[in-house]
């Protein structure tokens, strides 16, 4: 068996079949986008080549740089909503009544997909029979917000929809995380007297950091690339105001036919992700992970 | 982390890749073939699933099945999508040249792309001998470019007002004529807290068209397409003007509450269940108030529709209307079984103009001898208006190409949503249109 491991040519045989998937799937497409950027082309016509022309238009394009912002914010926003996220999985952790229960109740959105969920909240969102209105009107508000129509609240509400739908997936994620930890060493901290709040403080989170850390990258690389739910709620709108990278992406090349202008987008997208992943691991990096 | 970075980039590959490689990804479709002396597969691709469009979508299905009997030894392969998935299909079909051998297109600024990437095949010659004369005069126009037809129309609608006759006359209103009329039911009816006009603007091509309509009786049937063909500009005061008069009636609260945020179909429901008064969209609606046996009777009975009314001193007529062609067929130049089916194409143009009034209400393209038969009253009534139309403007975002229109679309969500002026809205629509030349 050694024998044939360390035999390059067939350490080659068994990765070719693989590496070749990567290859036509994965980064030809990459190196085409990149390409198609450098044309002007309706993608059904004839290209023509104009040279970095559709990159360098980008740069000054207001909606582009519009789309960014919205993107960023939504990665904060994603981040930040990790520490709510990770909150309730120490809360599910330890043994309270009913976290078997609560903890599925948190699973449901991940069995949805992403238009189930955009339908319902566009019913919580309608303006006038949306669940949150008819809530809102009962307790005694004369006019309630037009939720998806308000440029300035059309963001904050379709992140909320974005929080929920990702909630059970990360929660998952730490509570698998959290029940790896060997009970004796909670044990061994409650018997030295540390309060539960010190336990997950001093011993759980710093147990689970390099998850944590890893739930980082997810949530921003996700959030920039983020697409499904905001196309379907809003299409970008009203006017651009929930327009994000992914979404201009999409309307350049498929609906605007302007095949090299969205493929330049999507070379930027892929740019943007890149220097967020080693962003957070510059800034996340630490010498040495602790074990136990 | 290896494992983040694939799944962005698989993310890309599916959005931007798919198209590029074409093939591996689209092994469906492609140009029908000839397999052996008389057997013939023509590709049909079409929008009507049976489930959304059941009438439409029977028709069809009786349509093919009668061209198969006929001819023997011809088999006809239909692909059905919605409609939005259509249009994307067919870009990444024309991107891999693999279109259907018969496909249905949009008119005017959809079909520019396709025909000049030469995908579409002139289609004049099954024109000639009488087809042509058969179509309403303006609708093939409509699918021509230099002169040549590229698509044959199935439909043809124009845009009325449809209102709740019932809410009428609880307050005692009549059907407006002028602007003036008009601003006064909507008043009374906001103050007595009756929405006045429902209206889906999340997809902005139906705020559009009440753009459209101040356009054109504010400054004439030209103004407007002038604008867009660049014979005139869009800071004509007719147009800013409309513009400006799309605001007042935001300001007045003509629009149900938060029109910018919910679709068409969404924005039906009011007037559906009797809370709004008004509705403007085009008479592919006409079943739902006539012959849907879904929709209650009493409420279809208590639906009619008026002209959109004439501004004082404006120079448009109560007889010009906004509306145009639907979808219509093309056959594809890349195709092996051309011959075949562009005598299908003139087979279906045919028989669908006998079927569409009677079997599922459409309005087709070509002349229907409306005399002997038995036709809901609302539904000659529109055929008549239609006979009697002194122009049709086409739909804006139809005549624009599709950069341009993508712009047209965002704006009329901006002024609808006051988050600019009449005169910048103007602006910007000369800045995207100098921009394509």
């Amino acid at each position: 068996m050694n024998r044939v491991m360390s035999n390059k040519f067939i350490i080659s045989l068994y990765i070719l079949p693989a590496l070749l998937l990567i290859l036509v799937l994965i980064y030809i497409p990459i190196v085409l986008t990149g390409y198609y950027g450098l044309m002007k082309w309706d993608g059904i016509g004839d290209m023509t080549f104009i040279g970095l022309d559709n990159y360098i238009r980008l740069l000054s394009d207001n909606q582009f740089w519009r789309s960014s912002y919205h993107s960023l914010l939504l990665a904060i926003f994603s981040t930040v909503s990790l520490l709510g996220y990770l909150t309730i999985s120490l809360i599910l952790a330890t043994k309270i009544k009913g976290a078997n229960f609560l903890r599925k109740i948190y699973l449901i959105p991940m069995l949805l997909s992403s238009v189930a969920i955009a339908q319902l909240w566009l019913k919580i969102y309608h303006p006038t029979n949306g669940l949150l209105n008819s809530i809102l009107i009962a307790i005694g508000v004369n006019n309630p917000p037009a939720w998806l129509a308000d440029r300035n609240l059309v963001l904050i509400a379709i992140f909320i929809a974005i929080i929920w739908q990702y909630a059970g997936f990360y929660i998952l994620i730490y509570y698998a995380a959290l029940k790896n930890i060997p009970e004796s060493i909670i044990e061994a901290a409650r018997i030295d007297g540390a309060t539960p709040v010190q336990i997950a403080y001093r011993i759980k989170l710093p147990l689970i950091s390099g998850v944590f850390k890893v739930t980082i990258i997810l949530a921003i690389i996700g959030s920039l690339k983020y697409f499904d739910l905001i196309w379907i709620m809003t299409g970008g709108g009203p006017a651009g105001a929930s327009e994000v990278i992914a979404s201009y992406m999409y309307k350049n090349a498929f609906t605007m036919y302007n095949f090299g202008y969205g493929s330049a987008v999507g070379f930027y997208l892929l740019l943007f992700c890149l220097l967020g992943t080693w962003l957070i691991r510059k800034l996340t990096s630490t010498k040495d992970e602790i074990q136990y | 982390m290896r494992k983040m970075k694939s799944s962005l980039l698989v993310f890309l590959a599916i959005l931007l890749g798919l198209v590029g490689c074409g093939s591996p990804a689209q092994p469906e479709g492609g140009g029908g073939t000839t397999t052996g002396a008389d057997e013939v597969t023509i590709n049909f691709m079409h929008l009507w699933p049976a489930g959304s469009s059941a009438q439409h979508n029977r028709i069809v299905e009786s349509i093919i099945s009668e061209y198969e009997e006929n001819n023997p030894g011809v088999n006809i392969n239909v692909d059905v999508l919605s409609n939005d998935q259509y249009k994307e299909t067919m870009t990444v079909l024309a991107s891999s040249r693999q279109l259907p051998d018969v496909g249905l297109t949009w008119a005017a600024g959809y079909m520019t792309p396709f025909i000049q990437g030469n995908m579409f095949t002139p289609l004049d010659d099954i024109l000639e001998g009488g087809l042509g004369e058969s179509f309403i005069p303006g609708t093939t126009e409509a699918f021509a470019a230099n002169d040549t037809t590229y698509g044959l129309p199935l439909e043809l609608n124009i845009a009325p007002i449809y209102y709740n006759k019932n809410i009428f006359a609880e307050y005692d209103l009549d059907v407006p004529e002028t602007y003036e009329e008009f601003k006064n039911v909507v008043q009374t009816l906001q103050a007595n807290g009756v929405i006045p006009i429902t209206v889906g603007n999340r997809e902005p091509w139906t705020g559009s068209m009440w753009y459209m309509y101040l356009a054109d009786r504010f400054g004439g049937p030209e103004t407007l397409t002038n604008a867009i063909n660049r014979t005139g500009t869009f800071e004509d005061p007719a147009l800013i003007q409309a513009a400006e008069e799309i605001q007042n009636l935001v300001d007045m609260n003509a629009f149900v509450r938060g029109f910018n945020g919910i679709g068409n179909e969404e924005a039906k429901g009011p007037f559906m269940n009797e809370q709004a008064a008004m509705y403007l969209m085009g008479t592919w609606e006409l079943p739902n108030y006539t012959t849907n046996e879904d929709v209650p009777q009493e409420f279809r009975e208590s639906i009619g529709f008026f002209k959109f009314p004439v501004v004082e001193g404006g120079a448009g007529d109560i007889d010009s209307f906004v509306g145009g062609p639907g979808v219509g067929l093309f056959v594809s130049e890349n195709s092996q079984v051309k011959e075949q089916s562009k005598e299908f194409v003139r087979f279906f143009v045919e028989r669908w103009g006998e079927r569409a009034v009677t079997d599922a209400g459409v309005i087709p393209a070509t002349r229907v001898e409306t005399g002997e038969l038995d036709l809901p009253d609302m539904y000659i009534e529109v055929l008549e208006e239609l006979a009697n139309a002194s122009n049709i403007t086409l739909y804006a975002d139809v005549q624009m190409s599709a950069a341009v229109a993508q712009t047209h679309l965002d704006l009329i969500q901006s002024l609808y949503g006051g988050d600019i002026t009449p005169e910048e809205f103007a602006r910007r629509h000369e800045e995207a249109l100098a921009a394509e030349q």
